[in-house]
């Protein structure tokens, strides 16, 4: 078993009176692809961005419990939040390119670090590029603006930017929903390679995707999780019957 | 569907119509008066010559100078204050906190202020209050800035336009997508970095809408410089913030009202009115473009 690099404890989430999370306690080992599935409203994107605090942003949130990376908790008052997100990068379901040219995109992050040497600001676009499979399609066009790119282009460079702030950890937001099926499987290849280097995290509705690009599944149903397991043996025989009928498509 | 029916139905179109046709010959009656009254003293020289024998001939440069002047430190005034206002109130206040809501109530009032006032405030506040203030302090009682002049005048045109350039703005910074906001977040930029880097160059059309409606509401405006800082006849140019200078709108009125012979001004008032005309109505279209553009933009 490899490191426990995200670890929940209790963790409870509320949006105003209404809970959204109920004690969510679970262990995201490190290096390996997680998947969080369930049906529409389950919570799994809310507890997906509860792990970068993205939560944040959102009025009237209120969260319980604890969400430990590498053992501190994110949570604490002495966490910068600005470093956790820079920790913990986050591909999002629709592509959200700057209205910049594509090299600008992926230097951002560094650019907010303080790095300003074009010598090396070129090279970390280069390799972040290579890194998320784009660098040959977009190697001769780095400057024309990001918006000009197909939407699995920019998905994957939406990838690159994230990796430019060199995370450990990256949380996908159903990165491949709004994707014909050629960008998908490249973006599922990606997610593939990635694991190597970094920790990941993905929400998903489609089942057939978490089987293939994941170790390890949770299935989120009404804020609760109900089952967390090797994806296999939660894809072939589950201990509730919950997971089950969901997995089998009895209800969605 | 009865005939009565019909027959209501047809009146209402009628009526319809007849208010729309009317507002459109009343806007082109207007205009070609104004043409036609104008048309022989509008030249070349009428633009950039002053005025001669007591403004019976001549041209309006000083007016057209004193106008964008005015415009020009007004701006510099308003749209960097109506800016961080507006992104105070989109970014920063609660949506229901009572500052924020006070702000919000304060430029929805200054926005029904009559301009008159704001011209008598400009002349209480600025000229008699700090203008005088600083005469006080600094230059012994002598008198130099408690008088009208144009800083004071720019001043108080800034004021009135002020809920003009925060209003564009706010508009404009909301069309920019949550998920700008979320992806330059999630790649560890704080608040500040996302509006400096993302919101404010999001919402640059909106930021120039703004500006331009101010400037053409401004330039038109006359009551809020009549007693702070326009004047009726000047033959120098303004070179100081301490002068006084000369408007077109101001100018117009002067010459309807205080001339020696204002049949004689007849075609000089209607030339000033095209320039005037002219100049909101192409800052007004400039501002309709950009903002369509962004509308569609946004969507």
């Amino acid at each position: 078993m490899k490191e426990i690099k995200i670890k929940t404890r209790d963790l409870s989430l509320f949006y105003g009176p209404k809970m959204a999370l109920n004690s969510i306690s679970l262990d995201i080992p490190e290096k390996e692809v997680t998947a969080f599935i369930g049906p529409s409203g389950c919570g799994k994107s809310t507890f997906l961005r509860t792990l970068n605090r993205m939560n944040d942003l959102i009025p009237n949130v209120r969260i319980t419990g604890e969400v430990l990376i590498d053992s501190l908790n994110i949570y604490d008052r002495q966490i910068d939040v600005v470093n956790l997100r820079k920790k913990v990068g986050m591909v999002f379901q629709k592509s959200n390119p700057f209205a910049k040219s594509i090299f600008e995109n992926v230097a951002y992050g560094p650019r907010i670090n303080g790095i300003n040497h074009k010598a090396k600001l070129e090279e970390i676009v280069e390799t972040s590029l290579k890194k998320a499979f784009i660098w040959e399609e977009v190697k001769d066009r780095l400057h024309d603006s990001a918006m000009g790119l197909s939407g699995g282009q920019q998905q994957r460079m939406c990838i690159a930017r994230t990796l430019a702030v060199e995370p450990e950890v990256i949380l996908m937001d159903e990165p491949a929903s709004a994707l014909d099926p050629i960008s998908t499987a490249k973006i599922e290849e990606l997610i593939f390679e990635l694991k190597k280097n970094y920790t990941i995290v993905i929400v998903t509705h489609n089942m057939q995707q978490a089987a293939r690009v994941s170790d390890l599944t949770a299935f989120f149903y009404l804020g609760e999780l109900i089952e967390f397991g090797k994806t296999k043996k939660i894809f072939t025989t589950p201990d509730k019957k919950h997971t089950e009928e969901y997995i089998t498509g009895r209800f969605g | 569907m009865s005939r009565k029916k019909t027959i209501t139905g047809g009146l209402f179109i009628g009526a319809t119509a007849f208010s729309a046709l009317l507002i459109i010959a009343i806007i082109i009656i207007l205009l070609v008066v104004i043409i036609i009254g104008g048309k022989s003293t509008f030249s070349w020289e009428f633009l950039t010559a002053f005025p001669e024998d007591g403004m019976m001939k001549g041209g309006i440069f000083p007016a057209i100078y004193g106008t964008v002047l005015l415009v020009l430190i007004m701006s510099v005034a308003a749209v960097p204050f109506g800016t961080i206002t507006a992104i105070y109130l989109t970014e920063y206040a609660h949506e229901k906190s009572i500052l924020a809501q006070t702000i919000r109530f304060a430029v929805r009032t200054l926005a029904t202020v009559p301009s008159i006032i704001f011209g008598l405030f400009g002349l209480g506040f600025f000229i008699k209050f700090i203008g005088t203030g600083m005469d006080d302090a600094f230059l012994g009682g002598q008198l130099k800035w408690g008088q009208p002049n144009i800083l004071w005048a720019s001043l108080t045109m800034a004021l009135l336009t002020l809920p003009v350039v925060i209003v564009s703005v706010e508009e404009a910074i909301r069309t920019v997508p949550r998920e700008l906001r979320e992806a330059s977040l999630a790649l560890g930029a704080t608040k500040w970095e996302t509006i400096k880097r993302i919101v404010i160059p999001g919402s640059r059309s909106g930021i120039m809408t703004g500006t331009i409606l101010a400037v053409s509401r401004g330039a038109g405006e006359v009551a809020p410089i009549l007693f702070t800082g326009a004047a009726y006849y000047l033959a120098t140019l303004p070179t100081s913030l301490s002068d006084q200078f000369m408007n077109l709108g101001y100018h117009i009125y002067i010459m309807a009202t205080q001339s020696a012979n204002v049949d004689q001004t007849l075609p000089i008032q209607f030339a000033t009115t095209m320039v005037l005309l002219l100049l909101t109505f192409t800052l007004n279209l400039a501002a309709v473009i950009i903002r369509s553009r962004l509308r569609r933009k946004a969507k």
